[in-house]
């Protein structure tokens, strides 16, 4: 079996491996933390210590999700809070786990209502052996405005708060940002100018998942009604990705350290976050579907592609693809890329055809005797939705054309 | 679709396919189908790579485990081991595991993966008797654990009955070849046209190696003695290996009586029909509530239209007329064909070893031969006659060599 180093150092706290735990229901005391270390996790960002006069109080049940046909888990909508153990029993856990597994890294994650909460679980999570702390500006469904992702789409709180954090620590802080907001950056800015070292992004979008059509109330139901509330999976990879992306392409934030949340389930995601930025990345919703033992092939998946690429630290990767995604009007909008259909593949289904013409161009022509498609390049704009939605992917990127009037040479462009 | 003798009847699943089938796997807690397999393969594992895009990984665990991945994907009856106790049972039918397994080993193949390691030497040597899967699967074992392997094997060419008696058609030649060469690539050296007994001698052996390991097999096919002498009559080993060796270009009868319900007697026939014969009978003793072929086996070969009568015993040959009887009632059958195939099982037919064979197998439990450097593998041990436990005795036959020669357990 494949052996590559995985080790990553990450604001100056070294992780055997890149993949941590989410502050979230999945380290939510020692047994389960336990069990995640053992079964290869890195790292564990423990659920979100609240103060103590704030009560966690749950619902119940208190998750939903989506789903498209047979797949479930599309997407995921969780209601929980925070952690509901008491701060002491926590601590207690941190101490436990630290203690015993000094080699993995422990992040505390904590969320204050004011100035005082904020510093104070700060000084105690440091005070249990804590590696580095998660600051949750982001939980989405807070029974209390004056915390979670309310406080996170406000810059000046979140500098107020990551004050007040380091007041409390020498730890190194991330501050975890809600993507309940436009604009990212000036939450980044504001929590750097307050002390914050790195970022966690994202957590969840606040959401109505499905909607119970007798009773006419979003689901899960609770006494007959339900929330807005978080929602995670791998549908909000392309979001999360794309905060990242934006966070690393503004000024000043080229080398922001990332821990990549928001839909991981494969090696190939968490490729993906890295080359978007991430030095870490964290994990819930593909744990709850399918337990601690996704990371194996994390690990092992993403070792093969540091092999396939050539390289012995995972640090290398970080970032790459960066550079490669630019503002749309920068884009080479000077061709375009005609299908190719492969008519040993293709096995006549017609919804390319289908597609084109109702979604597309009309470019698609259709022989219903030989019941094969081709393209008419008159019409054809070179969208590829002919090629997205063809079930054996019979349709690659074919011949490349200047449009009217363009510099430049067709065959020097980088199309696939 | 046509189906032809030298192309593979199984389908193979593509990268949207595999996904699509992996997806009906449950991922469930202490998988069944784990604990299933003789050779100790550990399908929920492969399966959830495969599941979360890890191909690699996938490939990694089945051949660290089992140096023919690729042959028991196509081969095993997966229906009695693996997917027996498949939980997706509980809402339709066992995923397609060897389907699955085909796959990924496919994949492997297509980028030249190497995943199995050759130990560091240590000095000693092992001679392997027979080259068929018992002796192939502790060949690379051995080697991993840094024995030196010599590798005797009487007939032309490498692989036994994998090379000799499964039909392209159910186990493609290159397939053989490609597991035969990643042995030799860690280091076994096979000598053919080597046969113990005639041009060594089974003492010259066990002084000149640290062991010998005796995996021969039951190559010779049993005759009935009604049929002996008969013109038109041949055994299921020969015609197979005829059929193979000449990619199923011999000349053929066009009424053909196969007599036999095993998986070889389901070879047959398949055969004889993807090889264009109009007419193929297959009479069998047992009846179909107690059949011994596999489920696919059988499936497939009623798919290519054979006749199966079950429950009859032949009871005399006259000319090329054969009279059954049927075993619990009054009932006679008679069958006049151009051709008759006995495939009615097989025997050891080599014993200038010192071996003790009782029906076919050694009269001891284990793979040591008492008091002496001599281990015995495959079909001439106790346990049963697939490729699958050809695997695990070569496997565990390997590791009782290491244990004699000082080793510590894997």
């Amino acid at each position: 079996m494949i052996k590559k180093d995985l080790s990553i150092d990450f604001l100056g706290v070294h992780f055997e491996n890149p993949f941590c735990l989410s502050s979230s229901p999945v380290g939510n005391n020692y047994e389960m933390c336990k069990k995640a270390f053992e079964t290869g996790w890195g790292g564990i960002v423990f659920k979100t210590l609240p103060p103590t006069h704030f009560k966690i109080d749950e619902v119940s049940p208190r998750f939903d999700a989506l789903t498209k046909e047979a797949t479930p888990f599309v997407g995921f909508k969780n209601m929980e809070q925070l952690s509901e153990w008491s701060l002491e029993q926590n601590l207690i856990d941190i101490k436990r786990l630290k203690t015993e597994f000094p080699e993995k890294v422990l992040i505390a994650s904590i969320m204050g209502e004011n100035d005082e909460d904020w510093e104070e679980l700060a000084r105690l999570v440091t005070e249990a052996g804590a590696d580095m702390i998660e600051m949750n500006l982001s939980c989405p469904q807070m029974t209390a405005h004056t915390m979670g992702s309310d406080v996170g789409t406000n810059a000046e709180l979140c500098k107020r708060d990551c004050i007040a954090v380091k007041k409390g620590t020498h730890l190194p802080v991330l501050a975890k940002m809600t993507p309940n907001i436009t604009d990212m950056v000036p939450i980044v800015r504001a929590c750097l100018e307050g002390g914050a070292d790195g970022i966690s992004a994202i957590n969840t979008i606040k959401s109505i998942c499905n909607v119970d059509l007798d009773r006419k109330v979003g689901l899960p139901i609770i006494n007959g009604k339900s929330s807005i509330s978080g929602y995670s999976g791998k549908a909000v990879k392309p979001v999360a990705l794309r905060f990242i992306q934006q966070m690393r392409s503004a000024e000043g934030l080229e080398n922001l350290p990332i821990s990549g949340i928001g839909g991981i389930e494969t090696w190939s995601d968490a490729a993906e976050f890295i080359l978007l930025g991430s030095s870490t990345l964290q994990v819930t919703t593909g744990i709850m579907q399918y337990g601690y033992r996704i990371v194996e092939d994390m690990k092992n998946g993403l070792m093969h592609y540091m092999d396939e690429q050539g390289v012995d630290r995972l640090s290398d990767l970080v970032g790459l693809a960066n550079q490669n995604i630019i503002p749309c009007e920068e884009l080479d909008r000077d061709y375009k890329v005609f299908p190719a259909i492969d008519e040993d593949k293709c096995i006549g289904c017609g919804r390319c055809y289908i597609s084109c013409f109702d979604g597309a161009h009309q470019a698609m022509e259709w022989n219903s005797e030989t019941r094969k498609p081709h393209c008419d390049t008159d019409k054809c704009v070179g969208c590829h939705l002919c090629a997205l939605v063809c079930p054996v992917k019979a349709i690659s990127k074919g011949e490349v054309v200047l449009k009217p009037g363009r510099a430049g040479r067709a065959e020097d462009k980088i199309v696939k | 679709m046509i189906k032809k003798y030298d192309q593979e009847i199984e389908q193979a699943y593509n990268a949207i396919t595999v996904m699509e089938e992996a997806q009906r796997c449950l991922l469930c807690l202490d998988a069944p189908c784990s604990k299933a397999c003789p050779a100790g393969t550990d399908p929920a594992k492969f399966i959830r790579s495969v599941r979360f895009m890890n191909y690699k990984g996938a490939a990694e665990t089945i051949r660290e485990n089992n140096a023919l991945g690729s042959i028991c994907a196509r081969v095993c009856p997966t229906e009695k081991y693996c997917q027996l106790g498949c939980s997706r049972c509980g809402i339709d039918k066992p995923i397609d595991i060897g389907g699955i397994q085909r796959f990924v080993t496919d994949f492997e193949q297509s980028i030249d993966m190497d995943i199995l390691e050759k130990g560091e030497a240590n000095g000693k040597k092992i001679a392997i008797i027979g080259s068929g899967p018992a002796g192939l699967q502790a060949a690379a074992s051995l080697l991993s654990l840094g024995y030196a392997v010599d590798i005797f094997e009487k007939s032309a060419k490498a692989g036994g009955y994998l090379k000799y008696g499964i039909p392209e058609y159910r186990l493609p030649d290159y397939i053989v070849d490609y597991e035969i060469k990643r042995i030799e690539k860690l280091g076994a050296s096979i000598k053919l046209n080597m046969e113990v007994g005639k041009d060594v001698s089974m003492d010259e052996l066990k002084s000149s190696y640290d062991a010998v390991l005796v995996a021969i097999g039951a190559s010779e096919a049993k005759m009935l003695p009604m049929f002996e002498g008969s013109p038109i009559v041949e055994t299921a080993v020969s015609f197979l290996a005829r059929a193979k060796e000449n990619m199923g270009k011999i000349d053929l009868e066009q009424n053909v009586l196969v007599i036999g319900g095993g998986d070889v007697a389901m070879d047959v026939v398949t055969t004889l029909k993807l090889l264009g014969v109009k007419n193929v009978t297959d009479v069998v003793y047992e009846e179909f509530c107690e059949f011994l072929a596999s489920k696919k086996e059988l499936e497939g070969a009623q798919s290519v239209g054979v006749t199966i009568i079950d429950g009859y015993v032949p009871e005399k040959l006259d000319g090329n007329t054969v009279v059954f009887k049927h075993r619990h009632i009054d009932s006679e059958l008679k069958i006049t064909v151009d051709k008759i195939i006995l495939a009615v099982g097989q025997k050891v037919s080599d014993n200038a070893l010192g071996l003790n064979i009782v029906k076919n197998e050694v009269d001891f439990d284990g793979y040591h031969v008492d008091g002496s450097n001599v281990f015995v593998a495959g079909d001439i041990a106790h346990g049963d006659k697939t490729v699958v436990w050809a695997v695990k005795k070569g496997k565990e036959a390997a590791q009782d060599i290491h244990n004699f020669l000082g080793g510590k357990a894997l």
